[in-house]
């Protein structure tokens, strides 16, 4: 035990510097394989990260763990017959899924949804905005670490439009509602009056969150300033939605296609102005009051009458050769369906136009030089499916 | 609003020089009409949907493959002929195959004038070795996976291109599934499962003669 064995070549100081260390590391790298069974991926989604320290240098996202070719299954059936399978795609939000395929083939075949269906239409697609950027919101604050309550916080609200959703179409998720030319039954009785309901308790519970959560000094520190997307990146990486207004560009497809009726129902764009994770998540409790306006107005003005254009066929749909692209403003970003006809039962060519993969693109643009912690919520940010992005 | 594309047609053919575009006509009721451009043409005329101050298309909203594979269409022709002497009518078939190409499209969207969509597409000289295009990622970086996702499932090949890799296929993945010409392979293994060996121990108890598990 004596020290005496110990032979030191020089006598330590008896003082000594505190190494500092810092976020940064000391030039060694190392890769990190993140996903695709992280929890914070938000599906089967892998990015490789290369750090330096705690600070990303570079990241490569890797897809299609979830990939089934979705677009070959759909040439292969009929027109119809994958209406249900575009519930699998952004599975959140299957009625907006539902709306941008009908829209495409009804552009295809000529078919014009009646006035009622045209309404029903607006108000499933702004409950199911609502419900995607409530859920968002949630997820994105479990990222953060706001463990558990505002989760579920938020899901209690979802739950009140998946009940909605589940009295209309039987489902509660996996809708398949939309049919080309209009919706598959009307709407029963009584529904009308639940969903006002369930509108006008949703501002509570909007106002009760933001107290809660928007002015937090934690939430404040976190994501304002982190992952900034400049707004010339923004459009020429073909981002969309929420991501691409908090990048200050006014660009909502309901405004400039006004598809549907939606030059019907005045409600404002919001816009961010720093492009940050902040001005991403607060674009989103934004639009979640344009909705509510939007719902207000569709649930007192819908008119009664038919639900499915006469001339639609459900059996023998063969559509003249032809093409077809349609996109709709979905939670995420730009929806879009091109359909090629080539006047058989099966459509010849059947793309879908991912939102969450292309919003993807500028990733990387956004994490470097962030933390790794940062570059989960930026992730958490973007707001992805993987049943989308992958398909 | 837009011009017409007859009348864009005729505007790149006196601003570019000796560019190839054509109109390809789309007879479905709602959709519109879409140019064909030359792939040797096609980053020129990109730079042009770009920059032009009436067009201004600064938002590459949707681009995908399509493929178009080679078409027989048989044809039957009647023929007077001499057969032994005899002027006799023949019926022959007529097989005329048309080579197949695979195809680009591009959806363009101008987010500064709010017009769109501009559709073009560009043909690659056949299905085998000549898949190739310029790649648009330079012009538009919105591009980038959707040309990687094409190169993955349709086989065309984006030069310049930063990182063409696969996109959801794996990388040791061979061929490119969305052709209309694709076989699925029947290499799927068959992998014993946990359940497997129980269901062996189980045949083998009964198969002993002794009852009961204990």
């Amino acid at each position: 035990m004596s020290s005496s064995n110990l032979q030191l070549e020089a006598p330590l100081d008896p003082a000594f510097k505190v190494e500092r260390r810092t976020a940064t590391g000391r030039g060694d790298l190392l890769e990190v394989s993140m996903g695709p069974q992280h929890p914070s991926t938000h599906g089967v989604f892998r990015m490789d990260v290369v750090l330096d320290g705690e600070r990303v240098t570079k990241l490569k996202p890797v897809f299609g763990y979830l990939h089934r070719n979705h677009e070959k299954i759909a040439e292969n059936t009929t027109y119809l017959g994958s209406m249900p399978y575009t519930d699998r795609l952004d599975y959140f939000c299957s009625l907006t899924n539902n709306w941008a395929y009908a829209l495409t083939v009804e552009k295809l075949a000529g078919l014009q949804p009646p006035e009622r269906a045209e309404y029903i239409r607006v108000i499933t697609a702004e409950f199911t905005r609502l419900q995607n950027h409530v859920c968002l919101i949630g997820f994105l604050l479990q990222d953060m670490g706001a463990s558990g309550t505002p989760l579920m916080y938020a899901f209690r609200e979802r739950e009140a439009i998946l009940d909605l959703f589940e009295s209309l179409t039987g489902a509660r998720m996996m809708c398949n509602y939309m049919r080309f030319g209009g919706c598959r039954v009307d709407l029963p009785s009584g529904w009308l009056d639940q969903a006002s309901k369930v509108v006008d308790r949703f501002p509570r519970f909007l106002d009760e969150f933001d107290r809660l959560i928007s002015g937090n000094e934690i939430l404040a520190a976190r994501t304002q300033g982190v992952g900034v997307l400049p707004r010339e990146l923004a459009v020429s990486a073909s981002v969309t939605g929420p991501v691409l207004r908090a990048s200050g560009v006014n660009y909502d497809i309901r405004k400039v296609d006004k598809y549907g009726i939606y030059d019907r129902f005045s409600f404002r764009v919001p816009l961010g102005d720093h492009g940050d994770v902040y001005d991403r998540y607060m674009v989103r409790v934004l639009e979640m009051h344009e909705s509510l306006a939007i719902l207000k107005s569709a649930l007192r003005d819908i008119p009664p009458g038919p639900i499915m254009d006469p001339k639609a066929k459900l059996r023998s749909f063969k559509p003249k050769a032809g093409e077809a692209y349609g996109r709709i403003e979905s939670a995420k970003g730009e929806l879009g369906f091109y359909v090629i006809s080539d006047g058989s039962a099966n459509p010849y060519r059947y793309r879908v136009r991912p939102p969450s993969l292309i919003n993807l693109t500028v990733l990387e643009d956004m994490c470097v030089g962030h933390t790794v912690a940062d570059a989960v919520i930026i992730l958490g940010s973007i707001d992805i499916v993987l049943g989308e992005v992958d398909r | 609003m837009m011009e017409s594309l007859e009348a864009l047609v005729s505007r790149m053919a006196s601003v570019l020089p000796a560019i190839d575009v054509s109109l390809v006509p789309n007879e479905a009721p709602g959709g519109p009409s879409s140019l064909r451009v030359a792939p040797q043409d096609g980053r020129r005329a990109a730079e042009f949907f770009k920059s032009d101050p009436g067009l201004r298309l600064d938002y590459l909203s949707n681009l995908t493959g399509v493929d178009w594979p080679d078409r027989v269409t048989k044809q039957k022709v009647k023929s007077k002929r001499l057969v032994d002497g005899v002027e006799k009518e023949v019926e022959e078939t007529l097989e005329t195959r048309t080579p197949g190409f695979l195809e680009v499209v591009y959806h363009l969207y101008s987010i500064e004038l709010k017009h769109g969509p501009l559709i073009f597409r560009m043909r690659t000289a056949d299905r085998m070795a000549g898949v190739h295009l310029p790649s648009m990622t330079p012009v538009w970086r919105g591009a980038e996976f959707q040309e990687r996702e094409v190169f993955d499932l349709y086989g065309v090949r984006f030069d310049s291109h930063p990182d063409l890799r696969r996109l959801l296929m794996w990388e040791t993945f061979e061929d490119h599934p969305m052709r209309k010409d694709y076989v699925e392979p029947n290499d799927y293994e068959y992998e014993p499962t946990a359940h497997d060996e129980v269901l062996a121990k189980i045949k083998e108890r009964d198969s002993s003669g002794v009852s009961g598990t204990a």
